[in-house]
């Protein structure tokens, strides 16, 4: 009777190691292969990590669930090439964690919204959206210009970004927090050095509240700059290294 | 690793083994002495009476 | 036997949840007390008064004298687990309705100081609510029931599987209120941040003991085949949730934390996730529930055993490398897009061979669709699978995909499965189980279940097709070029375009709830053993389900 029983359970335990060991293979054959082949992501210039406000506008982006309506993956189709700009590349998000390519596009896709519109622009769509575009259907986002940044985890965001994977420096980590308010003032002393850590960076104030450093800067720092970092004049498509 | 090995590798030994998987499960689900064992099985759900008797009865 | 005789008071089982809630008392107490994040602080707080709450109910029962008498099925848990459901059901219905509504009158719901409120927040309650808090509380109170039922064994582990009810619900409310406070990871389908994640991944692993502690006492030979979906179900979600979700928290009060992965793995690795929590959670688990319900109610056995083997292997085999078929024409490398939509094309396969058995098993008594309104329902769930599984690798084709993705077709494809199959089978299973576990000889009333059948089809219909004209419409304006070569529309020209199938889609929604509002009318109504006057009885299935099978 022991002996029965023991058979029984061990049957239960087969049938499951069985089903981990199907359901595993799919995963491992499509996933594990992106960390090993070299051609997963192209080799481009001007990539750079975020600096540390459009990392905290990346953040706000993520909590908003601004991804689950606006898309960061222009396709290779005629039509999204010319409605977006160049097809998005992987090497365009490979210090996103996560990524927000999205799913759906409620509204339009941002791969390249970076530089397509002023501030003011930007200021007054997240304040009430229907003010610039009448037939929108988003949400505000007046809110964003209450909440005061202090910059107390900023370090820490860094960090753990550099922990998973991105490049900050010891220095640019070491800055984080004064990089974070030098980014709204371009007459401030930390600027060289902000610009030397982050070339090309775009530093004013955002939000039309040169008093506040808020989440609204953030969000449109971080939304100007995207799309904006590679340099497409350097590169080559159909070069060895970038087929896939 | 290059992709032209893996996708070799795969186009080659990931076709023998999935078909060799499926062939498996077919043989298991078709093997005529299992019959009587299944014809059993699919009649489980008809049979769950009470655990013992008189006691959290309900069908 | 003498594993069958009563147990009163304190067990190993009471001991250890004992044990392990101290535990955790003093986890969210340390939290409480050290963190300087206000959000991070809310949840150290509900985990607190959680674990408190947890600590005196276990202690109150105890002392009350549990019963665990294992000549009996533990039936307490499934009544929670239907009540459960519906509640969830209704709440996550609720939040569709107001979110379609948001897209359709945006200046009438928007609150431009009220940020929790706003779609973005809202939409993963929505589909948290319905995916995991319905259908995962669906899926567990009817594994319960049927591992118990096929197996002749009284469900394992004591008063665990109540701390795996109470823990699944705890993970429910952190998720949602993080949610429209702002605490997401930002991958869909798997927004919880990391703490949330720990929890959930402690109740799921226990889940799992229980259900195979269950199948280890079971006293019938074979493992009925509805029990594997469910044990796939439990172990593929276990892992899928745990290899998406790794992530480093900036720090260990801190609520924020950051993916392990990033942009192309991150998105293949979330799709993989994604695209298997439609699998194993959303399929799988609920083609459980149709092996055990569809033919119980129809009384009669599966129509071919051997096909549900076939079925159930191929089914999870093919399942789990479907995911890349969400990313065609991204960034990842082509060999994984066409690895991704080679396999959905043949997941058309199984999805057939899986609603063809259940379809079947009602061969011979095809006139319950018209005398069993709960029948019905099921074999309608089995339909709109069918209907859903065969639309999906036709959009998962690179070239179809180009038109569909990142539209509403889309949402359409997605809810013709949410609320045609998974929806449906789990009504269909609570009008069962609610009868069943109450013991009552019928439902309230079967006028009722006509009319919660009807208008929800109704509303179904409303949304499947308004989706899929503005999804195919939207995708034709975007692509479209005037007679100078360029493009047609502008995006926002496409928006306003979408304006009325909002409208329907938000009906159709409206119409969905108002007819769960009806069934859970109807269960209030039988569990309390009521019996609608003047209602005309056939000899239908709520009757004959008091008499024994014979074989």
């Amino acid at each position: 009777m022991a002996f029965k029983h023991e058979i029984l359970e061990k049957n239960s335990i087969l049938l499951t190691l069985a089903i981990l060991v199907v359901v595993s293979i799919g995963g491992l054959v499509e996933i594990a292969p992106l960390f090993y082949l070299s051609s997963t992501i192209e080799k481009v210039d001007g990539m750079r990590p975020y600096t540390p406000l459009e990392l905290t506008g990346r953040d706000v982006y993520v909590r908003e669930g601004c991804y689950l309506c606006h898309s960061q993956m222009i396709r290779p189709l005629r039509d999204e090439a010319e409605r977006y700009g160049h097809y998005s590349l992987a090497a365009e998000s490979m210090y996103d964690h996560p990524f927000q390519w999205g799913s759906k596009r409620t509204g339009p896709d941002l791969a390249r919204v970076g530089a397509k519109y002023s501030d003011e622009w930007h200021l007054a769509h997240m304040n009430r959206p229907q003010s610039v575009v009448p037939e929108s259907v988003m949400p505000p986002y007046r809110f964003l210009n209450d909440n005061i940044l202090d910059g107390r985890t900023i370090e820490a965001q860094l960090k753990t970004n550099r922990i998973v994977g991105v490049p900050y420096t010891d220095e640019q980590i070491a800055a984080a927090k004064a990089d974070l308010f030098t980014q709204v003032d371009e007459y401030a002393d930390g600027f060289d050095g902000f610009m030397a850590r982050y070339p090309g960076a775009n530093v004013r104030d955002f939000d039309g509240d040169p008093e506040h450093l808020t989440e609204m800067d953030a969000l449109i720092a971080y939304l100007q700059m995207l799309g904006t970092l590679v340099d497409f004049s350097t590169y080559e498509a159909n070069s060895e290294d970038n087929l896939r | 690793m290059t992709y032209e090995t893996v996708a070799t590798f795969a186009q080659t030994w990931g076709l023998v083994y999935f078909a060799l998987i499926f062939a498996l499960v077919l043989v298991y689900a078709l093997w005529p002495g299992n019959q009587k064992q299944f014809d059993e099985a699919a009649r489980i759900p008809l049979e769950d009476g009470p655990l013992d008797d008189g006691e959290n009865k309900n069908d | 036997m003498s594993d069958s005789s009563a147990r009163k008071g304190m067990g190993l089982d009471v001991i250890t949840l004992g044990l392990f809630l101290s535990v955790m008392a003093l986890v969210s107490l340390f939290l409480t007390a050290n963190t300087h994040d206000p959000l991070m602080k809310v949840h150290a707080v509900i985990l607190l008064a959680a674990s408190v709450l947890g600590i005196v109910g276990l202690f109150m029962r105890a002392a009350g004298g549990l019963n665990f008498d294992q000549s009996r099925y533990e039936e307490g848990i499934i009544k929670a687990g239907v009540i459960a459901t519906t509640l969830w059901g209704l709440v996550g219905f609720l939040v569709g309705v107001i979110i379609a509504s948001q897209l359709a009158f945006p200046n009438l719901l928007y609150f431009e100081n009220i940020g929790w409120l706003n779609f973005g927040r809202l939409r993963p309650v929505h589909t948290s609510a319905v995916i995991f808090a319905f259908g995962g509380n669906a899926l567990m109170v009817t594994s319960f029931y049927v591992v118990q039922r096929t197996n002749h064994a009284r469900l394992a582990g004591g008063v665990w599987p109540w701390f795996v009810f109470w823990g699944y619900q705890l993970f429910i409310v952190l998720a949602a209120t993080g949610y429209v406070s702002g605490v997401t990871q930002g991958k869909e389908y798997a927004e919880p941040e990391w703490y949330i994640d720990i929890w959930l991944t402690i109740v799921w692993v226990t889940y799992l003991l229980v259900f195979l502690g269950t199948l280890w006492k079971r006293k019938i030979k074979h493992i009925y085949v509805a029990n594997w979906f469910y044990l796939s179900f439990i172990v593929t979600v276990a892992m899928l949730h745990i290899i998406n979700n790794i992530s480093i928290p900036i720090g260990l009060t801190e609520h924020k934390s950051y993916s392990l992965f990033a942009g192309v793995q991150d998105a293949m690795t979330q799709w993989w996730y994604g695209h298997n929590a439609v699998g194993f959670f959303l399929t799988s688990g609920f083609l459980g529930i149709m092996y055990y319900f569809v033919p119980k109610r129809a009384e009669r056995p599966v129509y071919s055993y051997r096909l549900s083997i076939v079925h159930f292997w191929s089914l999870i085999f093919i399942y789990i490398w479907a995911g890349p078929h969400h990313l065609h024409y991204t960034a990842l490398p082509m060999w994984a897009q066409t690895l991704g939509m080679t396999f959905s094309i043949m997941l058309w396969m199984p999805s057939w061979g899986g609603m063809i058995n259940g379809l079947m098993t009602l061969s011979g008594a095809w006139d319950k669709l018209r005398t069993d309104p709960v029948m019905r329902m099921l074999v309608v769930s089995v339909a709109f699978y069918g209907m859903s599984t065969f639309e999906g690798p036709v959009m998962s084709i690179r070239a179809v995909n180009s038109l569909s993705h990142y539209t509403d077709w889309t949402i359409g494809h997605v809810h013709s499965g949410a609320l045609g199959w998974v929806a449906y089978v789990s009504f269909g299973a609570l009008y069962c189980l609610v009868p069943w576990v109450w013991k009552r000889a019928r439902l309230y009333s079967n006028d009722l279940v006509e009319w919660h059948f009807w208008i929800s089809t109704i509303g179904i219909v409303f949304y499947i097709t308004s989706m899929w004209v503005s999804g195919i419409m939207q995708g034709l304006m975007w692509r479209a070029y005037n007679s100078f070569g360029f493009l047609e529309y502008s995006f926002v020209e496409t928006v306003e375009a979408m304006h009325p199938y909002y409208i329907i889609r938000a009906i159709g929604g409206l119409l969905f709830l108002i007819g769960a509002l009806i069934m859970a009318y109807n269960l209030w109504r039988t569990a309390r053993g009521d019996v609608r006057k003047g209602e005309n009885v056939p000899d239908a299935a709520p009757l004959s389900i008091a008499i024994p099978a014979v074989q």
